[in-house]
């Protein structure tokens, strides 16, 4: 696709403004709409449009699979993890309000936590499907 | 005519529903199998999205000045069921691509051909 | 203490979720073993205390983040429970071990981890439908461990594997999305989804017909997930083709589990005059009794162990559908007791397949001729498992069945008895097929030169043989926690 200038000059232009509303749905869903599940799909399109336009490889050079992997894996824990850490401090299980000094400070910590899990998770996971599927039949 | 026009989310619902079973059943091909099955499982996302609806509610986010407003648990608890849906239908689709390299064939009827010839 | 207990029947599921992953990253393929089996053998203790818990201070609720039920999350453990996260956890536990050399002959080195990591997903799954005392909650339970359970069968060696995997994949499917329609409309009418709250509300609105749908929908998606008959179809190809391992951990888990969850929604969650008056206990006792027959019949005529042996699961859900039928605190009781000691015998069974699986590389009836006198010991497993599965006095078989009849004898159930018989009577004909293919027909001259399997399978299959006579002879215990399990069900309403 090295003749195809313009998606090239347009998806470099949308990119990073897809990465950073992604970040904005991810941090924002406390207070609206918004949150890790949908933050993780926003972030993983951004990179399989670059994957669409530049190439699997060069894709899988920014993030390669076992990073990838890595990342899945660490957001499920950081979600399990809180709630384990709930449980130490003297809470139930994702009881967040005893994370923090006061409820609403443990409750705002807390759902930021699960929700940073789940938005890692979501987003690695999109993207490892995506390049186990793409990359199905390559030599 | 008040009874259908009054509950067309339910005739929607029960006709996606009957669409994407059907397509499941009677379709030999694995892939269209599949887009059945998403079509079936739409249609329950609808069910549950419709029940939480509440006359002249707004959408379930705190605002001043709105009073009435929609359930939100239908909504949290459908999200789930899309993540699940979306497992799935990936999971769902790599088993087609493994039996298409095994194979080299989605039909049904012809996996099912290969295998009793063995 | 009260919170101390709650937090332990959290970490039965919490602990195999939070490994899982960590599982699937680690490099070596025995150290991902190792962890699964230390995994398991927590969950077992955890399930243990916990059912030690229950029999001395009662039924243990726990609030899942402080939100009070019906509200929040509950989870709600009585003896029930207890009863059946034990046979869960427990076989999973005697699994690992037999687990380490077939999973290494079986599955490519470096699919080993993620095995073990879906593998423990699948058990969260299963802890998670046993603990829970919330609909939805099951639902999300239900399909972790049924994705699961499509990626460990879809591993198997043989391509059918795969075609049988997506068999499972649409009808289990096609299963959980009934069941969540059903919780649907049901939350409609009523605007809960905790256990306890639903049966108070439901007296209510239980004329509705949203409500009779609901149901409907309800009991056949989970009726797709335990395979009652004729819903069975995806479970004979699934069980033949998974890896040995998984149909060991399916077989003896994933079906009762399901059997437990229609258990839940028949006696605690729908109330008894609505249940009463739907057809769905005389349905049960007529499936019951195609099951039992028509799947034996089947089971005769099959040409691979495995296979055979998976019709005969089927056969035994009919017997636990029987039990669910009679509708009696007996009838339930006796179900309880087939699901324990069904998930004994076919646990030996299963795994003294997967010995013979293990040095052969197949299972077919005409490879294995002679096999018994070279491999005595497994040989011996299958004696015992075979004969627990016929019924036979002093194994924990006859047990269970014994306890069925008497439960038929008692509402004069003359075609249950009857069925009952015949079926011990065909499994006498598939289990002597078995074991005159492995010892009475001349040894191949193949089969000659090979060796007893190692100590490592031998040892879990063992354990469980030994367990079959155990409570065969042993009864108390097993018969004292499934009577009070039994009660607390039929009795939540009676």
């Amino acid at each position: 696709m090295t003749h195809n200038l313009i998606p090239r000059v347009v998806s470099k232009l949308l990119i990073p403004l897809i990465i950073l509303f992604s970040l904005y749905v991810q941090f924002h869903g406390d207070f609206g709409p918004g949150g890790g599940f949908q933050a993780g799909v926003i972030f993983s399109a951004a990179i399989i449009l670059y994957a669409l336009v530049f190439g699997l490889d060069v894709a899988e050079k920014i993030i390669p699979p076992y990073i990838l992997r890595l990342i899945a894996a660490l957001g499920v824990v950081l979600y399990a993890g809180v709630g384990l850490a709930t449980q130490l401090l003297g809470g139930r299980y994702l009881e967040y309000g005893v994370l923090g000094e006061t409820q609403v400070a443990g409750q705002h910590l807390g759902i930021l936590l699960v929700e940073l899990g789940v938005g890692l998770t979501v987003a690695s996971v999109m993207l490892i499907i995506f390049f186990a599927f793409a990359g199905r039949g390559r030599p | 005519m008040d009874f259908i026009l009054g509950h067309y989310n339910y005739w929607v619902v029960i006709l996606l529903m009957m669409v994407g079973f059907y397509i499941v059943i009677s379709r030999g091909n694995l892939i269209k199998k599949i887009v059945g099955l998403n079509i079936f499982q739409a249609s329950v996302f609808i069910l549950y999205i419709s029940l939480s609806t509440v006359e002249n509610g707004t959408i379930p986010i705190f605002k001043e000045g709105f009073e009435v407003y929609s359930n939100p648990l239908p909504h949290v608890l459908i999200l789930t069921a899309i993540v699940v849906g979306v497992a799935t239908t990936a999971l769902g689709l790599a088993l087609v691509v493994r039996i298409k390299e095994a194979y080299g064939t989605i039909e049904e009827d012809e996996i099912h051909e290969q295998d009793h010839s063995l | 203490m009260m919170a101390i207990q709650g937090h332990l029947s959290l970490l039965l599921v919490v602990v195999p979720l939070i490994m899982a992953p960590i599982v699937a990253i680690l490099p070596r393929a025995r150290l991902a073993w190792f962890v699964a089996l230390l995994v398991a053998v927590v969950c077992a203790l955890l399930a243990g205390i916990q059912l030690w818990n229950i029999v001395n201070g009662g039924a243990i609720s726990y609030e899942l983040g402080g939100w009070a039920p019906p509200w929040g999350i509950e989870y709600r453990i009585d003896a029930v429970n207890a009863f059946v996260a034990l046979i869960v956890a427990g076989i999973t536990a005697l699994t690992l071990p037999y687990a380490l050399l077939s999973v290494e002959k079986e599955i490519p080195k470096q699919q080993i981890p993620f095995f073990y990591a879906l593998f423990l997903l699948c058990l969260c799954g299963l802890l998670g439908i046993t603990q829970t005392g919330d609909i939805f909650n099951v639902f999300v339970f239900l399909e972790i461990s049924a994705l699961a359970s499509y990626g460990l069968i879809s591993l198997g060696r043989h391509r059918q594997a795969l075609t049988s995997a997506y068999q499972y994949l649409i009808m289990g499917t096609i299963g959980a999305t009934f069941f969540l329609i059903g919780v649907g409309l049901i939350y409609s009418q009523t605007g809960t989804l905790n256990f306890a709250d639903l049966a108070e509300r439901l007296p209510a609105v239980f004329e509705h017909k949203t409500v009779h749908t609901g149901f409907a929908f309800i009991v056949i998606g989970v009726a797709l997930k335990l395979a009652l008959f004729p819903l069975h179809l995806w479970l004979p190809n699934a069980y033949t083709y998974a890896p040995t391992v998984v149909t060991i951990f399916l077989a003896a888990t994933a079906t009762k589990v399901a059997v437990y969850l229609m258990l839940r929604i028949l006696f605690t969650i729908f109330p008894d005059n609505f249940v009463v008056n739907t057809p769905i206990f005389d349905l049960f006792i007529i499936l019951g009794i195609a099951g039992i027959l028509i799947a034996s019949l089947y089971a005769i005529y099959q040409m691979d162990i495995k296979r055979l042996l998976a019709y005969s699961s089927v056969a035994q859900i009919g017997y636990m559908a029987l039990g669910i039928g009679l509708a009696s605190t007996a009838g339930v009781m006796a179900t309880l007791l087939h699901l324990f000691n069904h998930a004994l015998m076919k646990g030996a069974l299963f795994m003294a397949v997967g010995a013979i699986i293990y040095r052969l590389g197949s299972c077919r009836m005409d490879n294995i001729n002679g096999l018994g006198r070279v491999m005595p010991w497994t040989f011996g497993a299958v004696i015992i498992g075979g004969l627990s599965l016929v019924g036979i006095p002093g194994t924990a078989g006859f047990v269970s069945k014994w306890y069925l009849i008497l439960a038929a004898l008692e509402q004069q159930a003359w075609i249950s008895v009857a069925v009952i018989l015949v079926g011990s009577l065909l499994a006498v004909v598939y289990v002597g097929k078995i074991i005159e293919a492995l010892y009475f027909k001349a040894a191949l001259e193949a089969n000659k030169s090979i060796k007893e399997a190692p100590l490592l399978l031998l040892l879990p299959t063992w354990t469980l043989a030994l367990a079959n006579i155990y409570f065969g002879l042993n009864t108390e215990l097993t018969v004292g926690v499934a009577t009070s399990a039994a009660q607390l069900l039929i009795g939540t309403i009676e």
